[in-house]
């Protein structure tokens, strides 16, 4: 043993908070990296569902149509459209709002009701878009459909058609964003709740506390390696979802980042959710039960799989209360329309709140021993 | 007796939980360079005091000293030059023996060679393995490895040979021998009498959070003995440990 120590400790060299911080940071990536459920929840489930819905293609048929401001609405075909089942009608939106929706293929078509001058037929305008051309094409034939239809006949003159040119809205366009949050998540609730539980349980931390180490590196550190590794997670996603299954990066590279970025502060959210659970839970049996509760709901509520419109109107504000929400939808926002994070400000500023109330409660309940 | 420096000096330390006094009122120092066992019954209070001496618990009352540092004022300067080796204590999951030693050496701040720390407790053929995957004995020299990591000037080793068998016993004895002769201070507790009477220089015996004797082994075992003391058995020259050994053979078993 040499005989450095007879230096005072305060003295020369110092301690560094950073040197300790970055191994911690260290330590922990190695670990996630190589602990089989972190890997699983933040890769292989999203890559699965994605495979799955990326193969799978459209899903439920339902066709959204647009009726055209000003158009008549107390006419037959509507009434025949509402009946179909098939066909969704949205209303009451301005021109502008049905332009963007028509755009981006949300509406997959527009409809105008008019009387014919002079005349008791009605002419129908029907505008389609080629972001959803095969739903244009299903509600074609109900259209067709209609118009030999023996009672509607008489009273319809004329269908007039038209496409107006959108992006192509593909189902994975829609499913990537939704994954990459549920993966977000889900390594920032259990990974968090189950490394803080288990290094308090086998009293690793306090071993930690034995050296000179501060509480504030023990966090940041742990933080560093699950938001890099969750980064890492994302990327991957994205990359596989481009290259594999056409996901729609409207402004390549930096898109990718402004994603990044929002992964970013998501899951520095949900690790406030792990700090919560790591706190409150008895024993490592309890973390899944717990963190199932905080992570379930928004994996079906927060527009995962469904877009949160399709949900009965009372569930909808359970919906637009819970952060994954935000995510996704500034997720597919910046992925799909190409916008701005500040574009995506009323998003970003309700995670951030929701990130002050967690932390203030994780403050609260967190323990170290 | 020659005159000692106290490296470590524990004055009226009182620690009460809600309903119940752990220690109360210990007074005792620890010596530069000698081994320092802490003995007594479970629940005397040994652990509770080992730990506020290496600032991991606040005491109630009471003074603490560790190499002129207070521990109200000075516990940052006290962990850098204590290595603390707890019961029970796990390590990060998920990594190997040489991963687990670079992440104290950043908690330490130390510039230390891991291969190098664990052919000090000769460990060296399992720099990959996990610490989960070693034997009782490889685990508590490993431990003893990340107590040395920054050099210090003391170590504390709590109950390290509980649950070893006599070979592992008695290697962890050489290499706590080792580090004592090379300089440094060992704060130790344990269960086993013979143990602390071969290792340790003094020892203490604390009972219900109070101090009852602290001298070195042989002193003690005199003055039991001038007082007229017998044990009801006759003393052979050796004892079924030394038939144990003797048997087994000295060799480190894994």
């Amino acid at each position: 043993m040499n005989t450095g120590n007879s230096n005072s400790p305060l003295g020369a060299g110092g301690y560094s908070n950073t040197k300790a911080t970055l191994a911690l940071a260290k330590a922990s990536f190695r670990s996630i990296i190589r602990s089989p459920s972190a890997v699983v929840f933040t890769l292989a489930f999203p890559l699965i569902f994605i495979l799955v819905f990326g193969f799978l293609g459209g899903g439920g048929t339902h066709i959204d149509v647009g009726i055209t401001p000003g158009s008549d609405m107390k006419n037959p075909v509507i009434g025949m459209l509402e009946k179909t089942g098939m066909i969704r009608l949205v209303k009451n939106k301005s021109k502008t709002d049905y332009d963007k929706l028509l755009e981006k293929g949300n509406v997959d078509a527009m409809i105008d009701v008019h009387r014919k001058v002079n005349s008791v037929a009605y002419s129908v305008n029907v505008v389609y878009t080629s972001a959803s051309m095969d739903k244009g094409n299903i509600l074609k034939s109900v259209l067709n459909n209609l118009f030999y239809d023996k009672n509607l006949k008489p009273s319809v003159a004329e269908i007039k058609e038209s496409t107006v040119q959108g992006r192509e809205y593909k189902t994975i366009d829609f499913i990537l964003p939704g994954q990459l949050g549920f993966s977000l998540l889900s390594t920032g609730v259990f990974g968090t709740a189950f490394v803080f539980l288990s290094l308090r349980q086998t009293l690793v931390i306090k071993r930690f506390f034995a050296t000179p180490v501060k509480r504030s590196s023990i966090v940041i550190g742990e933080g560093i390696a699950r938001i890099g590794f969750a980064l890492i997670g994302a990327l991957f996603i994205i990359l596989i979802g481009h290259f594999f299954f056409e996901f729609t990066l409207v402004h390549g590279a930096l898109t990718v980042v402004n994603m990044l970025i929002l992964a970013t502060l998501g899951v520095i959210v949900f690790m406030g959710f792990g700090f919560i659970i790591s706190g409150v839970a008895k024993n490592e049996s309890m973390v899944p039960p717990i963190s199932n509760i905080v992570t379930l709901p928004q994996f079906l509520l927060s527009g995962t799989f469904f877009s949160i419109e399709a949900f009965p109107t009372w569930l909808q504000p359970i919906s637009r209360a819970l952060p994954l929400t935000y995510l996704n939808d500034a997720m597919r926002k910046v992925a799909f329309e190409g916008m701005g994070l500040w574009d995506v400000k009323f998003q970003i500023m309700i995670l951030l709140l929701w990130g002050i109330g967690i932390y203030a409660v994780a403050v609260k309940v967190f323990k170290w021993e | 007796m020659e005159t000692k420096k106290a490296i470590i000096s524990v004055t009226n330390l009182v620690k009460k939980y809600d309903d119940f006094v752990a220690v109360q009122g210990l007074s005792f120092e620890v010596y530069e360079n000698e081994i320092f066992g802490l003995l007594g019954p479970n629940g005397a209070g040994k652990t509770t005091t080992l730990e506020i001496i290496e600032t991991l618990r606040e005491k109630t009352s009471g003074e603490i000293i560790v190499d002129g540092f207070s521990v109200d004022k000075h516990a940052q300067s006290i962990k850098k030059i204590i290595g603390v080796q707890l019961q029970a204590a796990g390590y990060y999951p998920n990594l190997n023996l040489i991963e687990l030693l670079e992440l104290f050496a950043g908690l330490y701040g130390a510039d230390v060679k891991p291969m190098e720390m664990l052919e000090k407790v000769n460990l060296q053929d399992k720099a990959k393995a996990k610490y989960k995957a070693l034997s009782g004995g490889q685990k508590q020299r490993f431990s003893i490895a990340t107590t040395l990591i920054n050099q210090p000037k003391i170590i504390f080793l709590d109950e390290p040979t509980t649950g070893l068998d006599p070979q592992a016993r008695r290697n962890l004895w050489d290499l706590i021998t080792e580090i004592r002769d090379a300089g440094t201070t060992v704060v130790i507790t344990t269960h086993y009498m013979d143990e602390a009477e071969q290792l340790c220089d003094r020892v203490a015996f604390v009972e219900r959070g109070q101090i009852i004797a602290l001298d070195t082994p042989d002193n003690l075992i005199d003055k039991l003995v001038n007082s007229g003391f017998e044990r009801k058995k006759e003393v052979k020259k050796a004892n079924l440990e030394d038939v144990f050994i003797n048997l087994t053979g000295k060799e480190w078993r894994e």
